[in-house]
């Protein structure tokens, strides 16, 4: 007997346009590169004095965050406005389920305002997964980062950072290094590296922040960084959260900075025109000595600029992928 | 009332009977398998032919849920879907609210069950107060209430010593102990087995090593306390080893595993469904495999059901936020028969492992058809199927087998001689 039903792509509508996005996980490698050329071109936008499109004129698009943000819920809110859309931001961890109000309950609220979109956030892996399959499967829904599973608009603006320096995916080398195990970001742009043909993905870390079976995303492992960092490409560095020298995964900032900081001497190993990449908010002197974040080879703040595009390519994509499902299915009704 | 059941396989792991025959019920009790003693004249009679007639099911973990629950369950509700799955006794676990670690509650249990009077009722009670782990309940009082095993869940005592004292009490008077076997530490947090699958949700995972370091260690305190043991709810293949090199050691101990978690693996945690969220928690296909294999050779005695039923809200959040368990007891002999269908086990060794392997693991009396023994069985369909959720008696929905297609129909069960469901 097999219990589990064949799978459903959630995300996807009839003509596997995207409907909603919530994981890279399961989208076409064509998918992705259009997503990267409809956000090449929305680029153009934010370098106009006007600049503003129609595509989302009359739709209201809700950012619900149940978790702390200023970057992402910044540029998806800008993303929205320059696509002509009404946008509301909640910041639900300090409204409603302080009340006992369920994410059930919240969405359901929203959802009867008439809302055309959802920018979700929240704490608990598959969170946007709930809400599109259970809550309001009519109502677009866009991972703004789900506990530790993804960070699917993150995973795409840095494909694009890529794409724009490096020209292509094909013959790259990618580093991603420090609290892999934690890190949403990481598990969006392993997927989307893999996605669209990058044939070596490495991770840099100590054991205690690499998830179980790692090996499996086709990652190459290394606990040395120097090793690791050895004539790549691009190398993405990620946050380490202060809270992580509790639990025994770390012994202090200290020590990690020596063993997985990256200073411009280490950043000298990997090849000379090698791009750094961070998904912010960087901690200077933790995870990344200032030196090499404002040097010349950092594109830290380009990945900003970029992440304005690819929501715009989301959030129209999405829109008119759930728009078109609609109607179809109110034609067949 | 008497009764005569004409035509059915009779199966009995417990003696080995396997044979068409008749069988005849006086008082609640078995009075003849075979010709009807001279005279005996039944007052109902059920024409069995085509069905197996085996001991009434023994279900060594159903939540009832009452006290504390009754939006998840209540005796009724789930005792009467116990009887459709085909069971006729159970345990129930004691995590209620309050608490049963008084003779009140157990009390209450029984009452309440026997005015349900869908199947009998044997509670487990609470090996430590308010199962906080720190201090023993009053375990003699309990078992003079009714109580027939000591169990903690996956709390309890959590410090060796004490572990070792409450052990060394329970063993003074011959009490059996329901070891739930999960390290709190190594899996505070999680909610998968660790494994890629976890990694790629970014669920957090509980490692293999929370069960088999508690393992170990209980295994360890049992030995020296000579305590009565029964291993509840294994998960890992591992776990199921370490129980077979302890019983050929010598060591009386018994270990029963959840039903679904010889079916289901944590592949089936892709899509976050809730409804695959449980404690402990689903394992590797490898581990599945081991458990199987546990099964057939007799390391593992009983299949329970660990029915867990939940309102439909405590599954509607992210996995995360959703409440463990399966609601599964109306289903657990169709669906433990897809053991026999996958050629795991003939028909009387998964009788044994739903009969008399967990009635003897807890020393109930029951699971057997013999002469003189109450008459609790069920008579079902082997040729036919049950189409899950079709009928549907527990209040927890809670089930992803729900419209799956599974072998065999329960058609009666019978309680002391008593059709307590029928179909």
């Amino acid at each position: 007997m097999t219990p589990t039903d064949a799978k459903r792509p959630l995300q996807l509508n009839d003509q596997g346009q995207l409907r909603h996005f919530l994981s890279l996980d399961g989208l076409p490698r064509e998918l992705l590169s259009e997503l990267l050329e409809t956000a090449d071109s929305f680029l153009e936008v934010g370098a106009r004095a006007v600049k503003k499109v129609p595509l989302l004129r009359g739709k209201t698009v809700c950012n619900v965050f149940f978790e702390n943000s200023t970057r992402t819920r910044t540029t998806f809110e800008l993303a929205a406005q320059r696509l002509s859309a009404d946008v509301i931001t909640l910041n639900v961890s300090t409204s409603s389920t302080s009340k006992g109000e369920t994410l059930f309950d919240t969405l359901r609220n929203l959802e009867a305002m008439a809302a055309d979109m959802f920018v979700v956030r929240h704490a608990d892996s598959g969170a946007a997964h709930f809400i599109a399959e259970h809550v309001c499967p009519n109502v677009a829904v866009i991972n703004g980062g789900d506990g530790r599973h993804g960070h699917p608009t993150q995973g795409m603006l840095d494909m694009l950072t890529i794409k724009r320096h490096k020209g292509g995916f094909e013959n790259l080398s990618v580093a991603i290094v420090g609290d892999i195990l934690h890190s949403r970001v990481a598990r969006s742009d392993m997927l989307a590296l893999k996605t669209l043909g990058c044939p070596d993905i490495r991770v840099i870390a100590p054991k205690t922040l690499l998830p179980v079976g790692i090996e499996q995303y086709g990652v190459r492992v290394f606990h040395n960084l120097a090793e690791g960092l050895k004539d790549v490409d691009v190398v993405i560095m990620l946050r380490l959260q202060k809270e992580r020298m509790q639990g025994g995964l770390l012994p202090s900032e200290g020590e990690f900075y020596r063993l997985y900081g990256l200073t411009e001497q280490r950043l000298a190993l990997a090849k000379p025109d090698a791009i750094v990449m961070h998904p912010g908010p960087i901690n200077r002197g933790v995870e990344i000595e200032s030196a090499v974040a404002d040097g010349a080879q950092s594109v830290i703040l380009n990945q900003v600029t970029y992440g304005i595009a690819i929501r715009m390519a989301v959030l129209s994509m999405a829109m008119s992928g759930q728009t078109a499902q609609r109607q179809a299915e109110q034609e067949n009704a | 009332m008497s009764l005569s059941i004409l035509g059915a396989r009779v199966i009995d792991p417990a003696s080995g009977l396997d044979q068409v025959s008749d069988l005849h019920i006086d008082a609640g009790q078995i009075i003849a398998i075979g010709a009807a003693p001279a005279g005996f004249q039944a007052a109902q009679r059920i024409d069995a032919q085509g069905l197996v007639a085996a001991p009434g099911l023994v279900d060594l973990n159903v939540s009832l849920r009452e006290p504390g629950y009754s939006r998840k369950g209540t005796i009724n509700s789930e005792t009467l879907a116990a009887a459709a799955g085909g069971v006729t006794s159970l345990c129930c676990p004691p995590q209620t609210k309050p608490v049963l670690d008084t003779t009140a509650v157990a009390e209450l249990i029984l009452d309440r069950a026997r005015e349900a009077g869908h199947a009998k009722v044997f509670p487990l009670g609470a090996f430590s107060k308010g199962l906080a782990g720190e201090q023993l309940a009053e375990l003699v009082a309990l078992r003079d209430a009714g109580c027939v095993a000591f169990a903690d869940g996956l709390g309890g005592f959590h410090n060796p010593r004490l572990l070792r004292r409450a052990m060394e009490y329970a063993a003074t008077f011959d009490l059996t102990l329901v070891l739930h076997s999960q390290d709190p530490d190594l899996a505070a947090g999680g909610m998968a087995h660790e494994g890629a699958l976890a990694s790629f949700r970014g669920l957090a995972g509980i490692p293999e090593t929370a069960e088999t370091v508690a393992l170990a260690r209980n295994l360890l305190l049992v030995e020296q306390s000579g305590v009565r043991a029964h291993f509840t709810q294994l998960t890992t293949a591992r776990g199921a080893q370490m129980i077979a090199e302890a019983q050929a050691r010598g060591l009386p101990v018994t270990a029963d595993v959840a039903l679904y978690q010889l079916i289901l693996t944590d592949e089936a945690l892709e899509d976050f469904s809730s409804l695959y969220h449980v404690q402990p928690p689903l394992r590797s296909p490898a581990d599945r495999d081991g458990l199987r294999a546990a099964v057939k050779s007799g390391v593992i005695q009983a299949i329970a059901s660990h029915h867990q039923p939940h309102e439909a809200d405590a599954k509607l959040a992210p996995f995360a936020a959703t409440e463990p368990g399966i609601s599964s007891v109306e289903l657990l002999l169709p669906l433990a028969l897809t053991l026999v269908q996958d050629g795991l086990l003939s028909l009387p060794e998964l009788l044994a492992r739903l009969s008399s392997g967990p009635a003897s693991a807890l020393r109930l009396p029951t699971g057997q058809l013999a002469i003189g023994r109450a008459a609790d069985l069920v008579l079902f369909d082997p040729q036919a199927s049950t189409l899950a959720g079709e009928t549907w008696y527990s209040k927890g929905q809670n089930c992803p087998f729900l419209g799956h297609c599974l072998p065999g129909l329960v058609r009666y069960t019978l309680v002391d001689g008593q059709v307590r469901y029928q179909r």
